[in-house]
């Protein structure tokens, strides 16, 4: 697998795709798109970096480990559900803070954090089988 | 439409049932892979098809105007897939490291848990 | 995206808009908790040295809510919070009732008694490989089971624990973990997707998957739909989760595989998730079906009871034995929906949170013994009495306890089954139940007679120092005593297992409190 062809545009074809994934997410909010899909998206970028250049670059570039991702996924999707504890209203409702930067109007709100949530575990967690077989294949 | 759907639904099952039956473990996963699949459409024919408008009701009404699709099977359908996905995901890392340190896929040559000729506690001391 | 309001829709039929006190999020907390929880471990998984401090805190938390929560549903009924504000059914109800309580009191405990002892049973390595994180969450999806009140949501919090335990199950990556793992994995797998085979039936005919709707739905289209059809493909479902007879196979094969104490909180806490569903199911939405199905049940479970103990007779292995014991367990409480009676009902639901904390207690014991005799083969077992009386007095509680005989509270399910049957016509399911409490007594007292009783054999190891005997005799001293007092003291327990079967055989309460505008609709 490893041609000089594939070892050459997999770095930037993997960025791309994660610059995508997160183009994805955010347009899931209104749109077809959301926190699952990219975080596949996200997680078969890092498995094609991880295919053409070893595993061990792949985890140099994501600096975390894929389980620590799935973490902070984790928490941030929780803390999306508990936030409403402030509110006064039932687990999970969705809280709306619209905000104006420099003239943009931005509507941030707890469930893009809640999909943001979803998005790190489904990147973690799949980064982490993906390059654990890897990790395999390389070993054989 | 609902008729080719259900029978979509029963082939899948059909087929599935075929390769669990199988004892190679391989199979069985390619059959847990199709059951899962017949179980969503299971799911959607279960919501009925109605329409092909999306569930978005116009800002100045109450209901929707005309029949839509009901949008519900859809986020079941979604859930199911993803978590049949991740575990799919997962068995196959399992059965490929047991395949490795077992040295087959045969169900019925699989007794390292459970080993044949197993002897009995002592009946007396 | 918030729409610029100049138009305003009544929200009052679809959304909750009333703050909610914050009491009700006791409801929540026992799988928020343990979820925030596992995500920190998940975080901070190089600390390996916090771990189990964390998750034991963390479970010890979930413990108190859970406490707390079942007080809170004793005293002023059932505790009820909706997802996102929307009304039932159209959000995801939290509903803890008695029974729901009282089971998730039960598993937290077993688990935070599990988690301190996977202190000394788990190293640096398996922390690292995320074994507490991975506990911890499956505590989420075992609590989330008992304290949802939509049929789609058990499905995913079923998956939940599901996967997290097949984490637990291959933690190491032995030969026989790796085959026992295989086999529990995929026919768990193929288990739950009957479950949602069912669910995909039940969205279909019903139009709801909220369990109040159901259970209020269910009488009307008793004639028209074809509710046996759901109910069987419900009994298939849950039967391989709590592992009855025909489909009871993935347990034997992988609960005597992993750590000691993983197969501790298998053992005590996945199967009894079969159980509750079957209680939940046949109880409160499809009383009538089971009624039908009552003789086919009866059989499964005597099948059950007795083929179970009859497998862990013959076992030298004492986590092998102990993986039969489970599945005869299963049967008596099988027996008990059987019966279909409020009082069947109470002594299933009494001996579910009964056999929940003994079999985690009975597998921990056999860890000790581990660490002290360097086997679990009851070959090379023997002497322990000699060298910790302590350990064996504890052994023989526990034997007296899972066999049904006081001073333990094994005695009082099996009093309150048998004469449930007795009284109901069903003497031959009272009688097997005697038969497999005998038949329990022979193949733990023989356990306990080779293993502690007789004199350390002349080939096998001597005794070494074994774990911390603090922290063993910490754990059991932890398991064994409610035992202990629910054995001298019945009434509240017994009284908490009525109410629990009550609250399923009359739903009205039930449906009252998730839709409190009027059952009627």
């Amino acid at each position: 697998m490893r041609t000089l062809i594939f070892r050459t545009i997999a770095p930037y074809l993997a960025s791309l795709m994660v610059l995508f994934s997160i183009f994805v997410l955010l347009r899931g909010h209104n749109e077809p798109g959301g926190g699952f899909i990219a975080g596949l998206i996200a997680a078969s970028a890092f498995a094609i970096y991880g295919i053409a250049c070893g595993v061990s670059p792949v985890r140099r570039a994501i600096y975390f480990h894929p389980m620590t991702i799935s973490g902070i996924g984790l928490l941030s999707a929780a803390s999306a559900g508990l936030m409403s504890i402030f509110a006064g209203t039932p687990f999970l409702t969705g809280l709306w803070a619209p905000i104006d930067v420099l003239g943009v109007h931005v509507d941030l709100s707890s469930v893009l954090l809640f999909d943001v949530g979803v998005y790190l575990v489904v990147l973690g967690s799949l980064t982490s089988i993906a390059l654990g077989l890897e990790e395999r294949e390389e070993r054989i | 439409m609902d008729v080719a759907l259900v029978f979509t639904v029963g082939v899948f099952f059909a087929v599935s049932i075929y390769l669990m039956l199988s004892k190679h473990i391989i199979r069985i996963l390619l059959g847990v892979s199709i059951f899962s699949n017949a179980v969503n459409l299971t799911i959607f024919s279960a919501g009925r098809l109605l329409g092909e408008m999306p569930p978005i009701i116009p800002i100045d009404a109450d209901t929707p105007s005309q029949t839509t699709a009901n949008p519900l099977p859809q986020a079941l359908v979604l859930t199911a897939i993803v978590i049949a996905f991740s575990i799919f995901a997962f068995l196959l890392v399992l059965a490929f490291r047991a395949y490795q340190e077992i040295g087959t896929d045969d169900t019925d040559e699989m007794r390292v848990a459970e080993p044949k000729g197993n002897e009995l506690p002592p009946l007396g001391y | 995206m918030a729409v610029e309001t100049e138009y305003t829709a009544d929200l009052s039929g679809a959304m909750v808009l009333e703050p909610v006190p914050l009491a009700d999020w006791l409801v929540v907390a026992p799988v928020a908790i343990p979820l925030v929880v596992g995500g920190i471990l998940l975080v901070a998984r190089r600390e390996t040295r916090m771990h189990g401090w964390l998750a034991a805190g963390g479970l010890l938390a979930t413990l108190v809510c859970t406490v707390l929560l079942l007080m809170r549903v004793l005293e002023q009924g059932i505790v009820v919070m909706t997802m996102g504000r929307w009304l039932p059914p159209f959000g995801i109800s939290f509903v803890a009732d008695p029974l729901g309580a009282s089971f998730a009191v039960a598993g937290t405990l077993v688990a935070v008694v599990c988690a301190f002892y996977a202190t000394s049973d788990i190293g640096t390595v398996g922390r690292r490989y995320g074994y507490y994180a991975l506990l911890i969450l499956m505590m989420a999806g075992v609590n989330g089971a008992f304290l949802t009140g939509d049929m789609f949501n058990l499905y995913v919090w079923f998956e939940v624990f599901l996967i997290s335990s097949f984490g637990l199950l291959v933690m190491g990556s032995e030969r026989r973990q790796l085959d026992g793992a295989t086999k529990y994995a995929i026919l768990n797998l193929i288990g739950t997707t009957f479950f949602l085979i069912a669910t995909a039936y039940l969205y279909g005919i019903f139009g709801t998957l909220n369990m109040a709707d159901v259970a209020r739905k269910a009488g009307d289209l008793r004639d028209t739909a074809p509710l046996m059809t759901l109910t069987v493909l419900y009994l298939l479902a849950f039967a391989m989760k709590a592992a009855a007879f025909p489909v009871n196979f993935w347990l034997p094969a992988s609960y005597h595989t992993p750590r000691i104490v993983t197969s501790a909180l298998f053992g005590a806490v996945l199967t009894k998730v079969g159980i509750y569903g079957l209680l939940r199911t046949f109880g409160m939405l499809f009383p009538p079906e089971l009624e039908i199905l009552s003789v086919l049940i009866a059989w499964v479970a005597a099948a059950t009871m007795i083929l179970g103990i009859m497998g862990a007779l013959a076992q030298t292995d004492i986590r092998r034995a102990l993986g039969f014991v489970v599945i005869s367990g299963i049967g008596i409480m099988l027996a008990g929906i059987a019966i279909g009676t409020p009082e069947g009902f109470a002594g299933t639901v009494f001996y579910a949170l009964h056999s929940m904390i003994v079999l985690g207690a009975l597998y921990l014991l056999a860890g000790v013994m581990n660490s002290l005799g360097g086997s679990y083969s009851l070959r090379d077992l023997g002497g322990l009495y000699a060298a910790r009386p302590l350990i064996a007095a504890f052994a023989l509680f526990l034997v007296l306890s899972i066999a049904g005989l006081p001073p333990a509270s094994g005695l009082w399910p099996k009093v309150m089954l048998v004469q449930a049957s007795l009284e109901s016509g069903w003497s031959w399911l009272g009688f097997t139940i005697l038969l497999t409490g005998f038949l329990t007594t022979v193949a733990l007292g023989r356990v306990f007679i080779l293993a502690i009783w007789r004199p350390l054999p002349e080939n096998a190891e001597p005794i070494k120092a074994g774990m911390s005997p603090a922290l063993g005799y910490g754990v059991l001293t932890a398991l064994s005593l409610p035992m202990l007092i629910i054995g001298l003291y019945p009434d509240p327990v017994i009284g908490l297992a009525e109410s629990a079967a009550g609250g399923l055989i009359d739903a009205t309460t039930y449906i009252g409190t998730v839709f409190p505008e009027g059952a009627a609709q």
